[in-house]
């Protein structure tokens, strides 16, 4: 689904990701670990295709499409997701609208008919018992004036409402009390399915006890420096980032 | 004596809306100010971004008395302006009041809304006692012009206690008929102490016209002890007329006065908005929008005055810019040496859509007291990136993500209109200005 060859990118012109390589199948889940500053952040943007960053070499193939080629929105509409670390607050546009026109954006660049607001709000319904969130969130302005988990859960609800089909998880575990990642996991585990992928970027081991990957790669200094299954985490863990970062 | 303006025979053929000799002296002697002050040049330091050489250099016709009723309907007038209908009503049309357009009911017994040429004949030492107190015409040749020319307008007297529930909606229309005039309609409002009301100001136009018109409005606002008194203003006019609003308040003990002014109309506009918060603990808040485009100027002077100890100000003001428009803010704050534990807080910011787009934005402070609170902050930009990114990696393109911005960010200051009616209206003109579609 998704090929990353030797990806080097700067931001600013410091050199950020020297040379990662990471390839992920359908039906997948990938961890990527590691201390802060790594990179993790910086990779998880670039494949969703933010503007602050260069990509100075290597290739990023997406169902064997030039994924950098592409701008933001084309990547969302074919299927790619990013869950904010932040997510934004947009005040004076509500939920409801803002995800009504990004469901049918998608679905229209898909060559699928629009649903009308009533039609949209039944799709809604089951989406918003996923992640234990109240109707009444609709109608708020975007993100404007939730708490940390209640941004967190919003964006868990967008991934649920667009259905992705490669998911990038960033951080999304940060500022989140233990039923708020308990309800975040347990939306990202509904909408696993065998032709779908998630990419978790992490810094804790916590998330991976509630979302359980298939492998899990360490970066540091802008590169993998290892990976390996679920048990590495653990390892991790345990003994910290300074062992794989002494062993590599 | 200066130089007569070529305003001197019009005035001389005037007879005025009426009152006993003193009347005519305070007109007779706003029309001397006038003359000797002139139009204001760039020169003048209130006036350094705005030429009004497009008004100067016309000389507007007073408004033709009424040959008849009004062709518009009541249901047109709804058309025409954003408010609920069943607000209290009071509609000009080319400067002049129709009657059957307006309806002013229902109120609490000792309320009195009236015309102003009305209260000239029922209460006239109650217009005495008001009108030219506050809207001063020293070194203001739109007031002094305003004063010296109104033919008509609102007076609004609520005693002590009285709170009008519904808001009180005046309405200006200009259609052909007002094409090549001169209106300057007077409002006066007289809050006495502890009463409440609120007060909706539009300026539309209806239907195309053959030559500008000057819109040039003044309005006189006391608010007692502990009152308050909510003033919007929304100026709809065509663009290609001339747009000059003056609003004058002084605030007692404890009052409050929110104003809010929208601007999206007319080719050139000033709005002064000027209160003296004279008693302790008084609150004022000033915000507005201005949404403009084309070659349109739109420019917002507002003065707050601390006279007194621990009053509260606070201020947003939102310009959307696009075309080759032009917008100035002004926003002025004085804090009196006895004016301690003052509260001020001023924002404004402009968003630029376009390359020949321009603002200027002069924030002035001037505090002569030591234990005050007082910030300003301006900020002239395009749209936030990370916001655009945000809401691509949602599958919105780049010029729908860009549309929904431009309205989140004026709705961000629309949010703050505490009448549901005038806010929904807004926003929905708002959304479809920038997204050409409906919200909801």
């Amino acid at each position: 689904m998704l090929k990353i060859e030797n990806l080097h990118a700067t931001a600013g012109g410091k050199e950020i990701l020297k040379g990662i390589s990471l390839t992920v199948s359908a039906g997948e889940v990938h961890a990527i670990m590691g201390p802060n500053g790594s990179g993790k952040s910086t990779l998880a943007q670039i494949i969703a295709g933010h503007p602050g960053y260069e990509v100075t070499g290597g290739t990023v193939t997406y169902e064997g499409n030039d994924l950098l080629a592409m701008q933001a929105e084309e990547r969302a509409q074919k299927g790619v997701f990013l869950a904010f670390q932040y997510p934004i607050e947009i005040p004076g546009v509500t939920n409801a609208y803002f995800f009504r026109t990004a469901y049918n954006e998608v679905r229209k660049a898909n060559g699928k008919e629009e649903l009308d607001p009533i039609e949209f709000l039944d799709y809604m319904e089951t989406k918003l018992k996923l992640v234990e969130m109240d109707p009444a969130m609709l109608s708020r302005s975007v993100n404007a004036g939730f708490s940390g988990g209640e941004k967190k859960r919003n964006e868990i609800l967008q991934m649920a409402v667009l259905e992705p089909k490669l998911a990038i998880l960033d951080e999304t575990d940060s500022g989140l009390d233990i039923d708020a990642l308990r309800v975040v996991a347990g939306g990202v585990n509904a909408l696993r399915r065998p032709d779908n992928a998630a990419i978790v970027v992490t810094h804790y081991q916590r998330l991976l006890n509630y979302i359980v990957p298939d492998f899990v790669h360490v970066l540091a200094g802008g590169k993998i420096v290892k990976s390996g299954g679920k048990e590495l985490a653990l390892e991790l863990e345990a003994k910290g980032y300074d062992w794989v970062m002494e062993a590599a | 004596m200066s130089t007569a303006t070529p305003y001197e025979s019009s005035f001389a053929a005037l007879r005025g809306p009426g009152g006993s000799a003193w009347l005519p002296a305070l007109r007779r002697e706003a029309m001397d100010r006038f003359n000797t002050l002139g139009f204001p040049t760039t020169r003048n330091e209130d006036w350094h971004f705005t030429s009004v050489t497009p008004i100067a250099e016309r000389v507007f016709k007073v408004a033709p008395a009424k040959s008849g009723p009004s062709s518009l309907s009541p249901a047109d007038v709804s058309a025409l302006v954003i408010g609920d209908p069943a607000w209290h009503r009071l509609v000009f049309v080319n400067g002049r009041f129709e009657s059957s357009l307006s309806h002013f009911a229902g109120l609490p017994a000792e309320v009195r809304i009236t015309t102003l040429v009305e209260a000239l004949k029922e209460s006239p030492e109650f217009v005495a006692e008001h009108l030219g107190k506050l809207a001063k015409s020293e070194g203001q040749t739109f007031t002094a012009f305003n004063t010296a020319f109104a033919q008509d307008g609102v007076v609004i007297h609520v005693p002590r206690g009285e709170i009008v529930d519904a808001p009180v909606h005046i309405v200006h229309i200009s259609d052909s008929g007002a094409s090549g005039v001169g209106m300057h309609p007077r409002l006066l409002v007289v809050a006495e102490p502890l009463s409440q009301i609120a007060i909706v100001e539009s300026f539309t136009c209806n239907g195309q016209l053959s030559s500008s018109y000057l819109m040039n409005a003044v309005a006189e606002i006391e608010i007692g002890n502990g009152a308050r008194v909510d003033h919007y203003q929304i100026q709809r006019e065509s663009t290609d007329s001339f747009h000059v609003a003056t609003t004058q308040v002084r605030q007692g003990r404890d009052s409050t006065y929110h104003s809010f002014s929208y601007a999206a109309g007319a080719a050139l506009s000033r709005t002064n908005i000027y209160t003296q918060l004279s008693g302790d603990g008084a609150e004022a808040r000033l915000n507005g929008l201005y949404l403009i485009d084309g070659a349109q100027h739109a420019d917002h002077q507002t003065f707050v005055e601390h006279l007194a100890p621990s009053c509260a100000s606070r201020e947003l003001y939102k310009g959307i810019l696009d075309g080759g428009s032009h917008g100035v803010f002004n926003g002025k704050v004085y804090v009196d040496p006895i004016a301690q534990k003052t509260d001020g807080k001023q924002t404004n910011h402009a968003l630029l859509l376009s390359d020949h787009a321009r603002v200027d934005t002069k924030p002035q402070l001037e505090i002569f007291a030591d234990d005050v609170k007082c910030t300003h902050g301006a900020t002239v930009g395009r749209l936030d990136e990370s916001a655009l990114f945000y809401l691509k990696s949602r599958g919105l393109g780049a010029d729908n993500a860009r549309a929904l911005l431009t309205y989140a960010f004026a709705a961000e200051v629309l949010e703050t209109i505490e009448l549901d009616t005038l806010r929904e209206g807004l926003e929905a003109l708002a959304f479809a200005r920038f997204t050409q579609g409906e919200q909801r």
